[in-house]
């Protein structure tokens, strides 16, 4: 754990954890506000992946040596860790993926083919990232039998929790899997709701936490989830690593997803035993370095505390709705009453394109296009698209006030 | 690079010729009865361009487009549109192979009229991420020109 984290937030002390803050965009300071689409590093991190590889690297779970067995250790110290962050009864449900997609992707293959029922659907909303979305269609398509339904948004940008109701009604969801925290509208759906609401009518529930984990305290067990994904590169954390927790009588049920090695019991060339989870669904050598990684990271920000970032990234996406909503021509997507540092919006006039263009000769890095929301930007009538600015732990009230300034001056710019 | 500079770059890529072009395109539609036609898209911000065509023996007597997308591909469509008028489909073809070079920075050796207008589209190669955009009408036209109906930036 790093003792260097004041226990104050103190935005500009943080700041200094992350170098390439320090860094300048032709010339200019650089003003980060694509982090919910990939966060940056803090020192804290690197250093620990740097570290790892220089004393303490070797393959996990085989070798019968001094450094084979260290590597396990830190290992699994990054599965207690993730288990802590998310207050998981077991670290045997913390399940390392790919990222938040492979997440998916293995609860659509063990739970969705290994247990669903013919007859039975995936329930997920319309404002689904397509990680969310993707895996899912590929399910109803592989001749099973299992259905897909939809839950409307609002035009607040909330999911519809009549709609919701009326969806479940009829007892056929086996499994709702919907987002914590859209990536778009920045939208914070009712979990504890839509968890009770769905065990109600006999559905498991899967919540995508690629966003809300970063930026909030989650309990699984206070919130009684079946499933929950999110990714370690938006957590401050290294790419190639992300996260699975499952109720462990639900992941001792699944059948495996990938073959190989680690995941098996006993082999014969006939037939294969499998190991228990976590084992099971991680087959194959994995991020051994990334694990070590996020482990950093959470150690990271839990020393900062996940209420302390909640507070400072309120107090942002207060000043935010203040300052945006004053740019003439902008119209921000979604107005929902709980909301993160995630702003999507239109400039009159202004292709997202062009807009990122020209912050971008500001210094200015901001996401433009369907962010992995095709469907939900169908649905507000945004087929072009839309330009997104988030927020991580590092941003400040001056960026964003920054922000407005040139967003004021890249419509009349284009005007 | 200094704030002046970057701000002359914007100034560059966004100039007058191209923001007209984008805004108010000579052959913005569709061609009733075309003999060649081609959407395409990329996935990535939404950006379309459908182009039309008719080609009469190896002449492309008409081409227009519709679509919706970033100034730079609306302008690079309707740039397209104006200048395969009258060209064969190799030259026309020729005409888009000049488009990904320049975005590339390699500009051509020759100078003609079309390629002095297609210059607009060369500072594109200082905006890395933006060449997607100027191309994309371009790829239309090959997938036009080979017969398929759909392609992509990516």
């Amino acid at each position: 754990m790093d003792t260097n984290v004041a226990p104050a937030f103190d935005v500009t002390r943080i700041r200094q954890d992350f170098p390439i803050l320090a860094t300048t965009v032709r010339g200019k300071p650089l003003v980060f506000l694509d982090s919910g689409a990939s966060a940056q590093k803090p020192r804290q991190v690197i250093q620990a992946m740097t570290r790892a590889m220089e004393t303490a690297y070797a393959n996990v779970h085989r070798g019968a040596y001094h450094l084979s067995e260290v590597a396990t250790e830190a290992h699994e110290a990054a599965r207690g860790a993730v288990q802590r962050f998310l207050n998981a009864a077991e670290p045997e449900e913390i399940i390392f993926t790919g990222n938040a997609t492979g997440s998916f992707n293995l609860v659509a293959h063990s739970f969705g083919r290994g247990m669903l029922k013919p007859g039975q659907c995936v329930l997920v909303s319309e404002m689904e990232h397509h990680a969310n979305l993707v895996p899912w269609q590929m399910l109803r398509d592989a001749g099973l039998g299992i259905g897909l339904r939809f839950v409307r948004v609002t035009d607040s940008g909330e999911l519809d929790l009549e709609d919701l109701a009326a969806k479940l009604a009829d007892g056929k969801v086996g499994l709702v899997s919907v987002t914590h925290m859209s990536n778009v509208l920045g939208s914070v759906t009712p979990a504890a709701t839509i968890i009770r609401m769905a065990h109600e009518a006999g559905a498991r529930v899967m919540l995508d936490g690629s966003q809300a984990a970063v930026h909030r305290a989650v309990d699984v067990q206070a919130l009684d989830v079946d499933f929950y994904a999110f990714t370690g590169h938006k957590l401050y954390g290294p790419t190639g690593i992300g996260v699975l927790y499952g109720k462990r009588a639900l992941l001792d049920a699944m059948p495996p997803f990938f073959g190989g090695g680690d995941m098996i019991e006993t082999v014969t060339l006939e037939r294969s035993t499998f190991a228990a989870a976590p084992a099971r669904f991680e087959a194959g050598t994995p991020a051994i370095i990334e694990a070590v990684g996020l482990h950093a990271a959470i150690d990271y920000v839990s020393a900062i505390g996940m209420e302390a970032i909640e507070a400072h990234e309120r107090g942002l996406v207060d000043h935010a709705m203040a300052t945006l909503t004053q740019v003439e021509g902008l119209s921000l997507l979604g107005a929902a009453q709980d909301r993160g540092g995630v702003f999507a919006f239109a400039l009159d006039g202004v292709h997202p394109h062009d807009l990122s263009t020209y912050l971008d000769r500001a210094g200015i890095c901001v996401r433009a296009g369907r962010h992995c929301a095709e469907p939900l930007h169908a649905r507000f009538g945004l087929e072009g698209g839309s330009t997104r600015a988030s927020f991580g732990l590092y941003t400040t009230r001056e960026e964003i006030d920054f922000l407005a300034q040139k967003l004021s001056d890249a419509r009349r710019f284009f005007a | 690079m200094s704030a002046p500079a970057d701000f002359q770059e914007l100034q560059d890529l966004y100039s007058k010729v191209l923001r007209d072009l984008a805004r108010n395109p000579a052959h913005r539609g569709r061609l009733e009865n075309a003999t060649a036609s081609a959407r395409g898209d990329n996935p990535m911000c939404g950006d379309r361009v459908e182009l039309s065509l008719n080609l009469v023996g190896e002449t492309i007597t008409d081409a227009m487009f519709q679509g919706r997308g970033c100034e730079i591909s609306q302008a690079s469509a309707a740039l397209l549109t104006e200048l395969v008028r009258g060209k064969s489909p190799s030259e026309a073809r020729a005409l888009g192979e000049t488009v990904a070079r320049m975005a590339r920075g390699e500009m051509p050796d020759a100078t003609s009229p079309e390629l002095e207008r297609l210059a607009i589209l060369s500072v594109v190669q200082k905006f890395p991420s933006r060449v997607k955009c100027a191309t994309l009408a371009w790829r239309a036209l090959d997938a036009a020109l080979a017969g398929v109906k759909e392609t992509s930036s990516e």
